[in-house]
């Protein structure tokens, strides 16, 4: 009996040629954007989102087009920190004219992100369905011509895998940290896994610098990685803190 | 996916695919040497799986509208499309397809209609003068 590989006829479904539609629908949207940057962290609650925004504001300030797109589908901050429109206008225009696409601009206030569809083993396919929320979010915006476009990642590493496949090439990563062993500890893992999946790294940010988190975090992994430390952030930054991160990126 | 058909060693050709309305498909595939016509039959779940990698068994009629899986598929307050609902609305013109689903929404929205079913824009057709749509 022959093999899956052996049976070359066309079909009607054609379904490696409805997801090769998809990439190239992406291809074609982002062809305006000079550069694409994944701001990460394999740890919660460092600030990814707060530095995205405020890089982008810099940026914007400086005239050159950015636009974030908020890849924490089940927890988006981004419409909120750049004050854009809940609407599920495609770009929304945020703080100083960043252009941002997140799944906040689609859910009821307050809602947990929710699919349709069967509730029994919804883990099979909920993973599948983000992802294309995701493909979604960077092939549908209009984005235009722009120099920098921002993807704010959730913690972990599965949106970070996704995106690599969606975008066909590794994107550049921004790594964000706070000065912490723990964070070190699991930021290291993802910068590994961007290591290994092809992505530059543009560099460290540790956070919320000065209190009561305490270490050596973003020294550590800018030594282990060869990667410089590009910015410490204290917990209420100088005005021009944003500005100096955003030049050196 | 493929078929073969073991018998005349041919690859099977799509025929045609149904959307019963309980959350499962069925596409039928025929061999083009014999005649046979087998049918998959795929549950909820697995129906959802392919749905949700934005392809469509059979091919796609029209192409996809932007931001077409999260405005079908994330839960909001908006009545919930069925999924033959969907599939009767993706062969509405891609041009007035968004008008006609807010028809469809705001006809449902205001009757407190939750699942918007073939059955439901029957009805909205035949009350709002919407013939064709």
């Amino acid at each position: 009996m022959r093999t899956y590989h052996q049976l070359t006829d066309p079909d009607r479904s054609g379904l490696p040629g409805q997801i090769g539609a998809q990439r190239q629908r992406v291809a074609e949207r982002l062809a305006g954007v000079r550069r694409i940057v994944a701001v990460m962290s394999g740890k919660g609650g460092v600030g990814k989102s707060y530095v995205t925004a405020n890089v982008a504001r810099a940026l914007a300030r400086a005239h050159k087009p950015v636009g974030v797109l908020d890849a924490d589908l089940n927890g988006p901050t981004i419409p909120r920190l750049l004050e854009a429109s809940p609407s599920a206008q495609a770009p929304a225009i945020g703080l100083d004219g960043v252009k941002c696409i997140s799944m906040g601009q689609f859910l009821d206030e307050g809602a947990p992100l929710a699919f349709r569809g069967p509730e029994a083993e919804s883990f099979v396919w909920r993973g599948a369905m983000e992802a294309s929320a995701l493909r979604e979010f960077l092939g549908d915006v209009e984005w235009g011509e722009l120099d920098l476009l921002l993807l704010d990642l959730p913690p972990g590493m599965q949106r970070y895998i996704e995106l690599c496949d969606i975008l066909g090439n590794p994107p550049a990563v921004l790594t964000v940290t706070i000065p912490t062993p723990e964070s070190r500890d699991a930021v290291r893992r993802a910068m590994r896994a961007a290591v290994e999946r092809g992505s530059a790294l543009l560099g460290i940010v540790e956070n919320m610098v000065g209190r009561e988190f305490v270490g050596t975090a973003a020294d550590d992994l800018a030594q282990e990685f060869g990667a410089p430390v590009l910015a410490r952030i204290p917990w209420h930054p100088a005005p021009g803190t944003w500005n100096e991160l955003s030049a050196r990126l | 996916m493929k078929f073969l058909c073991v018998e005349c060693d041919q690859q099977m050709a799509f025929g045609e695919r149904q959307l019963p309305g309980d959350g499962t498909l069925a596409a039928t595939f025929k061999c083009p040497k014999c005649g046979r016509v087998v049918a998959m039959l795929t549950n909820p779940m697995e129906t959802q799986l392919v749905s949700s990698l934005g392809v469509e068994i059979g091919g796609r009629t029209v192409p996809a509208e932007p931001f077409e899986m999260v405005r079908a598929n994330v839960v909001t307050g908006g009545p919930a499309w069925s999924n033959d609902a969907q599939e009767r609305l993706s062969r509405v013109p891609s041009f007035v397809r968004g008008m006609v689903k807010k028809i469809y929404a705001d006809y449902a929205k205001e009757r407190g209609i939750t699942e918007i079913t073939p059955t439901i824009m029957d009805t909205a057709r035949a009350e709002l003068g919407l013939e064709g749509m």
